[in-house]
């Protein structure tokens, strides 16, 4: 999933400047899942901001109001009838919600409330991690399952570098050395051959570096 | 036991802190109380083994919250005692309500 923090209330106070009458617009998705933008959190946002303007002797209007997803223009177009009451829709979703939103209503003034940082997994209730950076060309397959690029410090292709130390990477101790859990996981799996390859320079190009990338299915088009 | 506890002091029944979320807590404020703090059973004490610890964490997250809208942390509180500890509860309420007191009056009252 994609895993965000919120931004500090003062941040999104900031943000919000003069507007007063805010539709708050949660996500159904990912940022549900790692608790940062679903309907429970698009509550406890609203009553802060409710709670600081009644404090402050302002008159507002939040509205909170969650989609099923913001990644699809089917949902977003569900706020058609309303998003002109408010000034401001602040999205809880990850970036790709907030530019989607953004796109469909032009005129709007429409303003993140989370910082994304990463496709990751939850390792426990409340505790999730880094696993992939979408490079667009997965060498999973070589690396025992466990990725180099996303979760190496270096992203180092053929690793470990000289500051692993038992079995921790050296940005700290409490990151392990993606390239001992690969040779590690390969012992198990009985794959140590594969660690015997040099893996090639990576063309980049699949990744960020060859520009905004997009996918495209000419059979399942309407 | 006829214990007396400040009069301010309004129970709401749950059945165990584990109920309390944090938007509870938040919806409280909104409607204008000065102060919120929960009576749990003691740490290890739980019927429901961890729902006190958890309602310890959500407390704590909260005071984070009400730093963050400058109603301040402090009117926020955590208190663990046994069913049988009447004077405890006592105690607390009374602890709770002066800590309030010096705090003032919440700046979030309804139709003020
Ligand atoms: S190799 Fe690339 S696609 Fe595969 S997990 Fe790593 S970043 Fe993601
Ligand atoms: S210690 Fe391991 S994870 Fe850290 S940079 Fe070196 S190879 Fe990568």
């Amino acid at each position: 999933m994609i895993v965000g923090n919120r931004k500090d209330f003062s941040e999104i106070l900031e943000k919000l400047g003069a507007a007063r009458r805010v539709l708050l617009l949660g996500c159904n998705e990912c940022v549900t899942v790692c608790g940062v933008g679903g309907e429970r959190e698009v509550g406890v946002l609203a009553s802060e901001l409710r709670l600081y303007w009644t404090k402050e002797g302002e008159t507002f209007e939040v509205r909170e109001h969650t989609l099923e997803r913001q990644c699809d223009y089917e949902y977003i177009d569900q706020i058609r009838g309303f998003a002109d009451d408010y000034d401001v829709i602040l999205s809880m979703a990850c970036g790709a919600g907030v530019q989607y939103v953004a796109e469909a209503y032009k005129t709007k003034l429409v303003l993140p409330a989370v910082n994304t940082t990463f496709l990751g997994v939850t390792i426990e209730q409340g505790m999730w991690s880094e696993r992939c950076q979408g490079c667009g060309a997965c060498i999973l397959d070589m690396t025992g399952g466990i990725c180099p690029i996303a979760r190496c410090a270096k992203s180092l292709l053929n690793g470990p570098c000289g500051g692993s130390s038992e079995g921790k990477c050296e940005i700290d101790k409490e990151t392990d050395c993606a390239w001992q859990l690969i040779v590690d996981r390969l012992k198990e799996s009985g794959q140590m051959e594969r660690y015997e390859e040099i893996l090639p320079v990576k063309d980049w190009r699949t990744g960020r570096d060859g520009g905004p990338r997009r996918r495209v299915r000419e059979d399942l088009k309407l | 036991m006829r214990l007396s506890y400040p009069g301010n002091v309004k129970v709401v029944k749950v059945p165990c802190t584990g109920r309390v979320d944090v938007l509870l807590i938040l919806r409280a404020f909104e409607s204008g109380v000065d102060g919120v703090y929960l009576a749990g059973c003691l740490e290890g004490e739980c019927h429901f083994l961890r729902g006190n610890l958890r309602a310890r964490r959500r407390v704590e997250y909260v005071k984070g919250l009400l730093e963050e809208v400058g109603l301040g942390g402090n009117r926020v509180e955590m208190f663990n005692m046994s069913a049988s500890q009447g004077q405890r509860f006592a105690q607390f309420a009374q602890e709770m309500t002066e800590r309030i007191r010096l705090l003032g009056p919440s700046p979030v009252k309804k139709g003020e």
